[in-house]
């Protein structure tokens, strides 16, 4: 196509939009930080309800990550390599986080597990304390991670084909030995694609968990709370402090994505 | 869900009417409709300039779009906040007003119809375009009958998704739209304060019809993508 004017329109459009909108509040987060002053981010930073709050999402990511990753293979695999009645309502529902408010999601399980709810009451019986605690928190940060690893091994499944896990079959190679030796192998990349994007989920979840968490300092805190505890303090440089910590992350996961994606042809 | 279904069909409308939550529902829908289009537009732009046109620093520009995805959303918000907010060192005051609403969201959502329109731009044969112009037909004829069709259910698809998204954001926006009642107050944090403030009949009544709007996207984009592979397969 001939380099026109009409080239260069499209092209400073779309940078234009991408600067004003992504790339100057992004590196504005950079300034404010310095402007505030580092000290009083790193204070922030190293405030020990702020190291909770970070532990406490690791501890999220700990627990979600593993169960979506097996539970994206699995679904995956059935989604792609067998045929079952209801199919199409469990693709259906994996997809289903992905379109949800994550506030109705954590709204959900706030009445699920309430004083009032289905669970709340036998919970309560046994001593368990679910809601405000980390178990609710878990069961919000494995809802709104559900689709991730799913959505990256489905497609390859396909792509792959099950030729080779045929071979394997007729080669005398039990189910298990397949899925280890051959189906595995085959979509790894995805499957890591799948747990980076998890992660980057889990650590940036807000909405679903600061309903159930109960937003107690130093107690069940993430770290995108105490983003906003601080914020709401009005202490400024904290806030700023904090984002730019969880900035930094996100920061190293879109790198790990972008070494990820090339390995699986450019889509 | 079950609550608002206990509460009775009466106890329902009457919990979705309240003026406050139809003028958080209506706030929502208008404002995604908004973020959605603006998505449309701008999506299908940078699709277009990462697929077709070459630049130096394309490579980075293609990684930075993923960057709302790996982000936490209420950091969005503040960064929004920073440059556009009280202190914005460009002199523009958004904050707490629908504007700023509408910027951060298109923040947020920007990756989805651009990476929905992206492969399907790289499938697209350019011989046929090329075709067409030997044909002596006009850029914009050559766009309008020949790329948009093809990239149409690619559009779409992404826009539905940015739409529920959008819909359901809450992070980013807690801190820039300041909440105010019948001006700034999306219908998630409607639900959000409802629900912390034990009013559970109010916060479930919208989280039904919030349910109801995400059901309807992901019905239409397994309808599109029905429709495509069978134009497929045609």
């Amino acid at each position: 196509m001939p380099r026109t004017w009409r080239t260069y329109a499209v092209r400073f459009t779309a940078l234009g939009y991408l600067l004003v909108v992504l790339v100057a509040p992004l590196s504005m987060l950079f300034w404010r930080v310095w402007v505030e002053g580092i000290d009083k981010a790193w204070a922030a930073i190293t405030d020990p309800d702020t190291i909770h709050a970070f532990k406490i999402t690791l501890i999220l990511c700990a627990i979600a990550v593993p169960l979506n990753t097996v539970f994206g293979i699995v679904c995956g695999l059935a989604i792609v390599r067998r045929r079952f009645p209801g199919k199409g309502l469990v693709n259906a529902f994996v997809d289903l986080p992905l379109a949800l408010s994550p506030v109705v999601v954590g709204f959900s399980l706030y009445l699920l597990y309430g004083r009032t709810g289905w669970f709340g009451p036998w919970f309560t019986e046994h001593g368990i304390q679910v809601l405000f605690a980390l178990p609710a928190m878990v069961l919000a940060t494995i809802f709104v991670s559900v689709p991730f690893v799913a959505r990256e091994v489905v497609p390859t499944l396909r792509e792959v084909g099950n030729e080779q896990e045929q071979a394997a079959y007729t080669l005398g190679a039990s189910s298990w030995q397949t899925f280890w030796r051959v189906t595995l192998p085959s979509i790894r990349w995805a499957v890591i694609y799948g747990v980076v994007v998890t992660t980057a989920r889990c650590l940036g979840e807000y909405g679903a968990v600061a309903i159930v968490s109960g937003n107690i300092s130093g107690k069940t805190e993430t770290a995108t709370l105490r983003v906003q505890d601080y914020y709401e303090n009005l202490d400024q440089a904290g806030a700023y402090g904090v984002a730019l910590m969880l900035c930094v992350l996100a920061i190293a996961v879109l790198v790990v994505m972008t070494k990820l994606k090339p390995k699986e042809g450019v889509a | 869900m079950w609550e608002s279904r206990a509460e009775g069909l009466h106890g329902f409308w009457e919990a979705v009417t309240q003026p406050e939550a139809v003028a958080a529902l209506k706030l929502t829908l208008g404002i995604s409709a908004i973020v959605a289009l603006i998505n449309a537009f701008f999506g299908t732009i940078i699709a277009w300039t990462l697929v077709r046109d070459e630049f130096r620093g394309k490579s980075v520009v293609n990684a930075v779009i993923d960057l709302p995805f790996a982000l936490p959303t209420i950091v969005a918000g503040l960064l929004i906040l920073a440059l556009y907010g009280p202190h914005s060192p460009v002199g523009v005051h958004l904050a707490f007003t629908r504007s700023a609403i509408v910027l951060v969201l298109c923040f947020v959502s920007l990756p989805f119809v651009v990476r929905t329109v992206q492969p399907v731009l790289y499938e697209l044969d350019e011989q046929m375009e090329e075709a067409a112009r030997s044909l002596g037909a006009r850029e914009h004829k050559v766009f309008s009958r020949i790329v948009l069709p093809s990239i149409l259910p690619g559009i779409l698809s992404g826009v539905a998704m940015a739409f529920a998204r959008v819909v359901g954001e809450i992070g980013s926006i807690v801190i820039i739209s300041g909440n105010l009642p019948f001006k700034t107050e999306m219908a998630s944090v409607y639900v959000f304060n409802q629900g912390q403030n034990g009013n559970s009949a109010a916060a479930s009544a919208v989280a039904v019809v919030m349910l109801s709007v995400s059901f309807a996207v992901l019905l239409f984009i397994g309808g599109i993508r029905r429709l495509a592979t069978r134009h497929e397969r045609a």
